[in-house]
């Protein structure tokens, strides 16, 4: 046996131990899908650079591990409180060790238009919501990590905002991992967005301690027709983590979804985004931004899919590497035969801090309709030298002068957010990650 | 203030300065005119301390220290401007970002208290009239989608601000209309005192109807060949360079 297959059957022993902590849950409907997803699971085997999709991504270092389910353990509020937005302004979730913590989380009674609770809870009560999306739109016979998640697929945050309901408090899920080393978790998100609603949706990964642990999340998100959404997420897990992520959307009639993707933390991490037009008039603006130091491993893939006509993709990645990490970028835009009237633009640009760091960068665009306006970009280089002579010659030390410019760079990604917290908060990370003198200067713009 | 020594210069390994002799006093505005290509943004860029340039010789004093010596900032923290012939979009900078962090830098390296939001914001304001500045173009990104006209008011705007003791204007009238370039003239006239000074750099008397020079230098071919009062610039724009070349051929032959 190969240790490909000795680390699959560690999962899948361990399927039965989480099966067997189901209780009655194991019963249900549903977990014919987990039993689904958990065969498919042993069919596939974990990538390698042979395969296209992660030609530059080594995730070996990640297979050397079997990561055990994790302990429930109790934090209190203070632990996290750094993490989160003020309570008082968001609706709250939070996950620890991928179980949902009630206490920590705050939901307001009655949030007129809104269902949020964790997802196990969902799959009982709001069984035709779930029976419908869950696990439909993120397919797992064809990856691995999804046909995991999809396996062990339990907890996690469910969002149902009901047609014509604009809801007015943002919400944030914490995902965060406390105490045990070698942990996995699937968090695992369902957000369906039914006609003519709007929700804003931050998403939150953290790491309480400095162990090394895997997570391993799916999102799904319906957006209907005419509805909006936005949606971040930040992932700042400690440097000795793995994080893989797939986030799938659904993009129905004349809706509108914006991602913002900020990935800072993990030794490796891969993003697929995937959104579908289907249906014609959709907005979609998938936004990512990256600054990797020391060895880390960021890769990006994202798929934007114009099957229908008369829709328009952004799309904006941008990466700031240090020392000897590494950056994948990959963004495919398809534009199928009849989705005439496209518009879809793709630009990723990188900055290279030193002369080890490497990026790998690669639009992929498939267009079989003639009537479309598509332009892609990549660029990678250093700081502008006459943009940092500019500044010395105004005063600006040489060190301030160049984290001013990447702050400059960095911050136009996440300049767009809506929520003036999130959006300040972000920015304000950004500087301080930048800025390693941190004296009397304001980077940020007033 | 500032005093040239016998300043040869080159850019990947063509000499480009060739022997600068240059005094400038407080309270003096020294105009240099010459034609393209004759080394005058080289002079400037190596004043402001680019270092792509390569010193092969000579002395550059600015109140007596040797500035040859101090990086781009430090000289902008003694005093001196430069006023880019091409100033430099920074997208992502605003210009108040901009402004605030050079002068706050330049305040403590005088040992200075940094100014706080307010204060900033009063000087700014008092500073606007100057050169007819918009409070929008403030917040916009530093030179980012200005006009040409815009930009080189946003650099005399600057100046304004951060007080310089001696300021470099590379060409800051080219491309301007009269008015524009009336607004220009106004903001280094209000700025002037007697105790800062200012090298402007132009190809037209024009200006120096607005800004009376004290000295008129003619620079060709790396070398100053001809130094005079502000008739100089008078005699240059009715007969053109083409008069002195004997002078700078008597000068070779010597
Ligand atoms: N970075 C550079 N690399 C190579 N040559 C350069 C560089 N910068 C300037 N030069 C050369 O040095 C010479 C002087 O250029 P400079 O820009 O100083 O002229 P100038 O007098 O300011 O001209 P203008 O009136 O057109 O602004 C020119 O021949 C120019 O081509
Ligand atoms: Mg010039």
């Amino acid at each position: 046996m190969n240790s490909n297959e000795l680390l699959k059957n560690w999962y899948v022993t361990n399927f039965k131990t989480f099966e067997d902590n189901l209780n009655g849950e194991s019963k249900s409907k549903f977990h014919q899908v987990r039993k689904d997803a958990l065969s498919k699971f042993r069919e596939l085997d974990f990538p390698t650079l042979k395969d296209e999709d992660w030609r530059y991504t080594n995730i070996s270092p990640m297979l050397n591990y079997n990561f055990r389910q994790p302990a429930r353990v109790k934090i209190k509020n203070e632990q996290i409180e750094k993490f989160l937005f003020d309570k008082k302004d968001f609706i709250t979730l939070v996950f620890v060790n991928g179980y949902y913590d009630e206490t920590l989380s705050s939901i307001p009674k009655e949030v007129k238009g809104l269902t949020i609770k964790n997802l196990s809870t969902a799959i009982k009560e709001n069984f035709n919501i779930t029976e419908k999306y869950l696990a439909r739109f993120a397919l797992y016979n064809t990856n691995i990590f999804t046909a995991l998640s999809t396996a062990f697929l339990k907890e996690g945050a469910f969002i149902l905002v009901e047609k014509n309901s604009v809801i007015e408090k943002p919400i944030q899920i914490l995902y965060v991992t406390a105490t045990g080393e070698n942990v996995i978790t699937n968090p695992r998100n369902l957000f369906v967005v039914e006609e003519n609603a709007q929700v804003k949706i931050v998403e939150i990964h953290k790491s309480l301690e400095e162990n090394l642990n895997f997570t391993n999340t799916v999102t799904e998100v319906i957006v209907d027709n005419n509805a909006v959404v936005e949606h971040i997420k930040l992932q700042d897990e400690n440097l000795r983590s793995f994080h893989v992520s797939r986030l799938e959307v659904d993009l129905e009639k004349s809706s509108n979804y914006s991602s913002y993707n900020v990935s800072i933390g993990a030794a490796i991490s891969r993003n697929d985004s995937n959104a579908r037009f289907n249906d014609e008039g959709g907005e979609c603006t998938l936004n990512g931004l990256y600054l990797t130091q020391g060895e880390q491993l960021v890769d990006n893939h994202t798929m934007i899919d114009h099957a229908k006509p008369h829709c328009n993709s952004h799309e904006l990645y941008k990466g700031v590497m240090n020392d000897k990490s590494r950056a994948v970028f990959n963004g495919k835009v398809l534009v199928r035969k009849d989705a005439q009237k496209t518009n879809a633009f793709q630009e990723n640009k990188n900055i290279l801090l030193s002369e080890e760091a490497i990026v790998d960068t690669k639009p992929q665009l498939e267009i079989f309709a003639d009537d479309v306006k598509c332009s892609h970009g990549a660029t990678i280089g250093q700081l502008s030298k006459d943009a940092l002579f500019y500044l010395r010659s105004r005063g600006f030390g040489e060190e301030f002068a160049r984290t001013t410019l990447i702050y400059a760079f960095a911050s136009d990604v996440v300049h767009s957010i809506s929520i003036p917290e999130v959006r300040d908060r972000l920015e304000a990370m950004l500087a301080e990650k930048l800025l390693k003198q941190k004296e009397t200067v304001s980077l940020i713009t007033e | 203030m500032l005093e040239i020594k016998n300043l040869r210069v080159a850019i990947e390994g063509k000499e480009i300065l060739k022997g600068i002799n240059l005094t400038v006093n407080k309270g003096e505005i020294h105009a240099i005119m010459g034609p393209n290509g004759s080394g005058k943004s080289t002079l400037a860029q190596v004043l402001a301390g680019r270092d792509e340039y390569e010193i092969l010789e000579g002395e550059i004093l600015f109140e007596g220290k040797n500035l040859i010596e101090m990086a781009p900032e430090v000289r902008a923290r003694e005093g001196v401007f430069l006023a880019f012939q091409y100033p430099i979009e920074i997208p992502g900078v605003s210009n108040t970002n901009l402004l605030k962090n050079a002068l706050n830098e330049i305040r403590k390296y005088r040992g200075l208290e940094p100014l706080d939001a307010m204060e900033f914001l009063t000087l700014v304001k008092s500073k606007m009239p100057i050169v007819e500045m918009r409070q929008e173009l403030l917040s916009r990104s530093v030179n980012e989608a200005f006009s040409g006209g815009e930009k080189k008011k946003n650099e005399i705007f600057q100046m304004a601000v951060l007080e310089p003791k001696l300021a470099i204007l590379d060409e800051t009238d080219s491309g301007l209309d009269i008015d524009a370039l009336r607004v220009v003239a106004n903001g280094v006239n209000s700025i002037k005192t007697n105790d800062n000074a200012f090298i402007v750099v132009t190809h037209y008397q024009r200006l120096l109807d607005y800004i009376i020079p004290d000295f008129v230098h003619v620079l060709q071919n790396g070398k100053i060949i001809k130094s005079g009062t502000k008739e100089l610039a008078l005699e240059l724009e009715e007969k053109g360079y083409d008069w002195l070349k004997e002078i700078e051929e008597e000068l070779a032959t010597k």
